[in-house]
């Protein structure tokens, strides 16, 4: 059964078991987050959740990693500017 | 009454699989912790299921056939400490969606650990690695493999060691075009030892890298050695690279260097570096990057075992022999329920293993003029944006010579990976700059944490008293 998750407001279909970085990448994207210092670029690189550089906000928690997080029913995925804290709709167990 | 003894295997690919049944099948109790949904590691990876079916890995059948094994899957093991009893240890372990907050949280007492958490691909720098669209060949492995997803359209694979090649085959199957493969060794050099190949990698191995080549020649894809992507161009995104030919020392000869473009993803991959954080954490010596084992798989550590690429690489075949071995010697440690012939056995593929892993390193040696390429402003540090110049001025100007003070100076391994990817390049590089290693090259594998946990986890605890049962 296909899914829907939200990518910055947008509703997207997702796969069960698709990483939010392979429906990142599904949606056109090379880049969703920007670095603390430079504001530069990054997206996928390890893929494998060792290197850190394609963190997302996921339903408000910041510094979620792409490559390893898979998509629920619902997920609100948001890029990420440097250093974010997790806001107010902030996951919650 | 005391509970029957228990292993935890940390990692579920190929070498903790098979520790996980070696030890169950020896009447031990095993709890097999990995971080994927399923059983397999990076090696065995699953496709995603396509609706209505669920195909299961022969390994993964085993596993979840044996009644011994509690599989903990999306499971991270984040600490170690010393256990109750003398080579028990405690097992902090979070479970859930990665990165979630409130992920449940256990604590288990193992009384003996089989460490198998497996490499990662080293990527050594280059000027515009940071660009968007510059993966790691495992990366594209995975995402083709896993999730059926190309990591780019037009896509030029770069770096040494044979796994460039299935890395390259994933991405012409997930639908890309390869604009080129180019290896920076000499794979020629099998040659000078091909019987000793033959004997040791066997035949499967070499039957599976004959089909990856083969798979290339038909797509008519550019395989070249002596050759490597020197530097990745684009505005906001790699659009085009520029490929040279390499001298015997990785220097880059003068006027060969080509620019492709247009290229929408370059995916790279130096060989693997072992994921240490757990073996140190454990007490268990590492000697040149990789876990010190035994002729049974036991490390320094009394009661830790560790099996796979974190011992040195040699493949899933080499990987599933340790594990087997690490799996026998650790029922046999805790039960007296020793197996001789199987252990023999298993011994003897694991030696096979260990000369194939040797070739392997003969092969594909990573040269130390890769330090050429890089410029005054090129990333070293990817996570806190340190360049070379400044991790040169730590050395040169500042007086930093062990990796701790060049961190603390520099910043070099201080961000969110903590040294992951830089820690080797940045100790190799202080190296050259010293004229000698710096004194304290395994400071980054350092980790206290061995994942990443919330705060607010942290704070709260695990949901209750260790499990002892």
């Amino acid at each position: 059964m296909p899914l829907t998750v939200y990518v910055d407001g947008v509703p997207h279909p997702a796969r069960p078991g698709q990483t939010v970085a392979a429906l990142l990448l599904a949606t056109g994207r090379t880049a969703w987050r920007s670095t603390r210092h430079g504001g530069r670029p990054r997206g996928l690189f390890c893929g494998i959740g060792v290197c850190h550089d394609c963190l997302v906000a996921v339903n408000g928690l910041p510094d979620v990693r792409a490559c390893l997080r898979e998509v629920c029913d619902g997920d609100r995925i948001e890029t990420q500017d440097g250093a974010t804290l997790p806001g107010p709709a902030g996951e919650r167990a | 009454m005391t509970a029957p003894p228990r292993v935890v295997v940390v990692g579920a690919g190929p070498a903790g699989a098979r520790a996980a049944l070696a030890a169950a099948r020896g009447g031990i109790r095993v709890v097999l912790v990995d971080g994927e949904p399923r059983v397999g590691g990076q090696y065995h990876r699953h496709p995603l299921a396509e609706p209505g079916s669920r195909r299961l890995h022969p390994l993964e059948r085993s596993v979840v056939a044996q009644p011994r094994i509690e599989h903990l899957s999306r499971a991270t093991v984040w600490a170690l400490e010393a256990g109750p009893r003398p080579g028990s240890h405690l097992v902090h372990l979070q479970q859930g969606s990665a990165d979630a907050a409130g992920r449940t949280q256990r604590t288990l007492v193992a009384d003996a650990l089989v460490l198998c958490t497996g490499a990662y691909d080293r990527v050594l720098p280059f000027p515009g690695w940071e660009l968007p669209g510059v993966v790691t060949a495992g990366a594209a492995r995975a995402l083709a493999v896993g999730q059926r997803t190309a990591v780019g359209r037009r896509v030029v694979v770069s770096g040494t060691g044979p796994f460039l090649l299935p890395a390259a085959v994933s991405l012409l199957t997930a639908g890309s075009r390869v604009a080129g493969v180019y290896e920076a060794g000499k794979p020629s050099r099998w040659l000078r030892n091909l019987p000793a190949a033959l004997r040791d990698g066997g035949p499967a191995l070499l039957a599976e890298l004959a089909s990856y080549a083969g798979a290339l020649a038909r797509h008519r894809v550019p395989c070249r050695s002596r050759r490597a992507v020197v530097a990745a161009h684009g505005d906001g995104r790699v659009e085009a690279v520029t490929v040279a030919r390499l001298d015997a020392r990785w220097g880059v000869v003068p006027g060969s260097e080509r620019v492709i473009a247009p290229v929408d993803a370059l995916c790279v991959g130096y060989g693997f570096l072992p994921q240490l954080e757990l073996p140190l954490a454990a007490g268990c010596l590492v000697r040149d990057g990789r876990v010190v084992v035994d002729a049974r798989q036991a490390t320094s550590a009394p009661g830790v075992y560790a099996a796979g690429e974190v011992t040195g690489v040699a493949g899933p075949v080499a990987a599933a022999a340790e594990g087997e071995l690490a799996g026998l010697a650790a029922a046999a440690d805790l039960s007296r329920a020793c197996v001789p012939a199987r252990e023999a056995a298993a011994a003897a593929r694991v030696r096979a293993g260990r000369r194939f892993a040797a070739a392997l390193e003969e092969t594909y040696p990573i040269r130390e003029g890769w330090r050429s390429r890089l410029t005054e402003d090129t990333l070293v540090c990817r996570c806190e944006e340190v360049t070379y110049g400044q991790l040169r001025d730590a050395v040169t100007d500042r007086g930093a010579d062990a990796m701790r003070t060049i961190k603390l100076t520099c910043r070099v391994g201080l961000g969110a990976c903590q040294g992951r990817i830089c820690g080797r390049n940045a100790a190799d590089l202080v190296a050259g700059l010293l004229g000698r290693p710096p004194a304290d090259t395994l400071a980054t594998d350092r980790r206290p944490l061995a994942h990443p946990v919330r705060l607010g986890d942290l704070a709260s605890g695990p949901d209750g008293p260790p499990a002892t049962c």
